[in-house]
């Protein structure tokens, strides 16, 4: 089985930094995204699927909070605090939980 | 805010988006939806996007495969991706009792025109190449279902209904529902009050409470259910696949994850959504069991939503006794986003027209006073 599905990688402009890099999105496709509306982290999430890679959201979150927080004037801690957090924080392999009874 | 408008929805998830939807479509312009988090945070965006047709009750084969019709060129009508793969579902059997079942179903499918058929174990690797056919009995398949990603589901039927005017307050609680004589007469929010015509209880898992401010109980009730997700891999399957014998389902996204979760028979109604170890074991025990290939797969995350359940595990559609314009739009019972499309097309004829068709009487609240036939398969 091939680890991760084939991509192809979109042109990045020099201009225009990647914030999150599971799902290469860039800043100006998440302040496009604020100015449509979608101007809380968990919508931002669903629409741009930022934080739904494996890192999880730990290293784009927070530099789309800081974008948002910009954009709306809101302070960072108010439109940071919102998002859910998933486990495992990590990604684990299936084969560890294979073993044992289902409570183990 | 407005302070009046011709229909109130309650609930942006997919039902409420598209009801919206299809009321703008047909013409009405004052449609608000009020949704207390953002759209698609209930059970929508927390679901497996399946969008199956293999019931085991008429109003459910119906409703489905009038949706199915709808999502077949949803991405085309909308002019937004909705990630539709109509792939079909394989429904795995493992006992004579399950196979028994199967068969029934599958007689009164296609008496109602439904294409799917029964499968022998062997079979299953000719549509799915690394299914183990040594786990089951048997098998049903219907190639013209399929899945579809909820959240652009949701996405394109709002952002559709928004160019026809449709007006979406989220971060918007309804705090009251005020009653005058036979009618909700005012919605109470926490940004201010609406004069509706009609109010539409789309709230999922919370109906039961938004129906109690108007006096009314449900007898839904909310039930968790996990899920979880793996890393992408190259694409291995279209088929969604459901277990009658377990309650598991999987299937894999256009991105190339693995989504999947599995029914819990302790799970009792409660309102709350933690992650537990003991879905991870038993959904992926059984998952690498049917298929040993994906036990090489990384889990990335887990959360959990849901199933808004009533009695006989049917939706509770159309006016509520007593209350002429409180229509209820609830009580999927898991099986809301697969028929959201056809029933907001009935529930839209309802509004507009006053029609009820055979499936909303029969499915209208007033049935839990008789006998109810239920539907037997509910998976996840």
């Amino acid at each position: 089985m091939t680890r991760h599905a084939s991509r192809v990688t979109r042109h990045v402009p020099q201009d225009d930094p990647i914030v999150c890099r599971c799902e290469e999105v860039t800043v100006s496709q998440v302040e496009g995204a604020i100015a449509e509306g979608y101007d809380s982290l968990e919508e931002l999430k669903r629409h741009l699927r930022v934080g739904m890679g494996p890192c999880q959201g730990r290293t784009c979150l927070p530099l789309v909070a800081q974008i948002l927080a910009r954009k709306t004037g809101r302070p960072l801690e108010q439109v940071f605090s919102a998002v859910s957090v998933r486990p495992p924080l990590a990604p684990v392999p299936v084969t560890l939980f294979l073993g044992g009874d289902d409570e183990g | 805010m407005k302070g009046s408008a011709d229909v109130v929805i309650i609930g942006a998830g997919v039902t409420g988006a598209a009801l919206a939807y299809t009321l703008a479509k047909r013409g009405l312009r004052e449609v608000v939806v009020l949704e207390r988090r953002f759209p698609g945070a209930g059970a929508t965006g927390r679901c497996g996007g399946g969008i199956r047709q293999q019931f085991t009750t008429a109003p459910n084969i119906r409703l489905a495969m009038g949706s199915v019709r709808i999502y077949e060129q949803l991405s085309q009508e909308l002019d937004w991706d909705i990630e539709y793969v109509q792939g079909g579902y394989l429904i795995l059997a493992e006992t004579e009792e399950e196979l028994e079942l199967q068969r029934r179903a599958v007689a009164l499918q296609n008496e109602l025109g439904l294409p799917s058929r029964c499968l022998a174990p062997e079979e299953v690797p000719e549509i799915f190449p690394l299914f183990d056919p040594t786990t089951i009995a048997g098998a049903t398949f219907c190639p013209t279902d399929g899945h579809a990603n909820p959240f652009r589901v949701v996405e394109g039927y709002l952002r559709a209904a928004k160019r026809l005017g449709v007006t979406l307050e989220k971060f918007t609680e309804v705090t009251d529902l005020v009653v005058r004589g036979d009618r909700v007469a005012e919605v109470v929010t926490s940004r201010g009050r609406i004069s509706p015509g009609v109010v539409v209880n789309a709230a999922g898992a919370w109906s039961g409470e938004i129906a109690r401010m108007a006096g009314i109980e449900l007898p839904n009730q909310p039930v968790r259910h996990e899920i979880l997700i793996t890393e992408p891999v190259q694409p291995i399957t279209e088929v969604m696949v459901i277990s009658l014998h377990t309650g598991l389902y999987f299937s894999q996204t256009v991105q190339g994850q693995i989504l999947g979760g599995i029914g819990d028979p302790e799970e009792r109604p409660s309102y709350h959504l933690h992650s537990s170890l003991r879905f991870l074991r038993r959904f992926l025990r059984e998952l690498v069991r049917h298929v040993p290939a994906l036990g090489q797969l990384t889990v990335l995350r887990q959360w959990a939503g849901f199933y808004d359940v009533t009695p006989d595990a049917q939706p509770i559609l159309g006016p509520t006794p007593g209350l002429a314009n409180f229509i209820q739009a609830n009580g999927y019972s898991g099986h809301g986003f697969m028929i959201a499309p056809k029933v907001a097309e009935i529930l839209a004829d309802y509004i507009e027209h006053g029609t009820v068709s055979a499936d909303l009487a029969r499915l209208s609240l007033a049935r839990f006073e008789g006998e109810v036939e239920g539907e037997a398969f509910v998976v996840g």
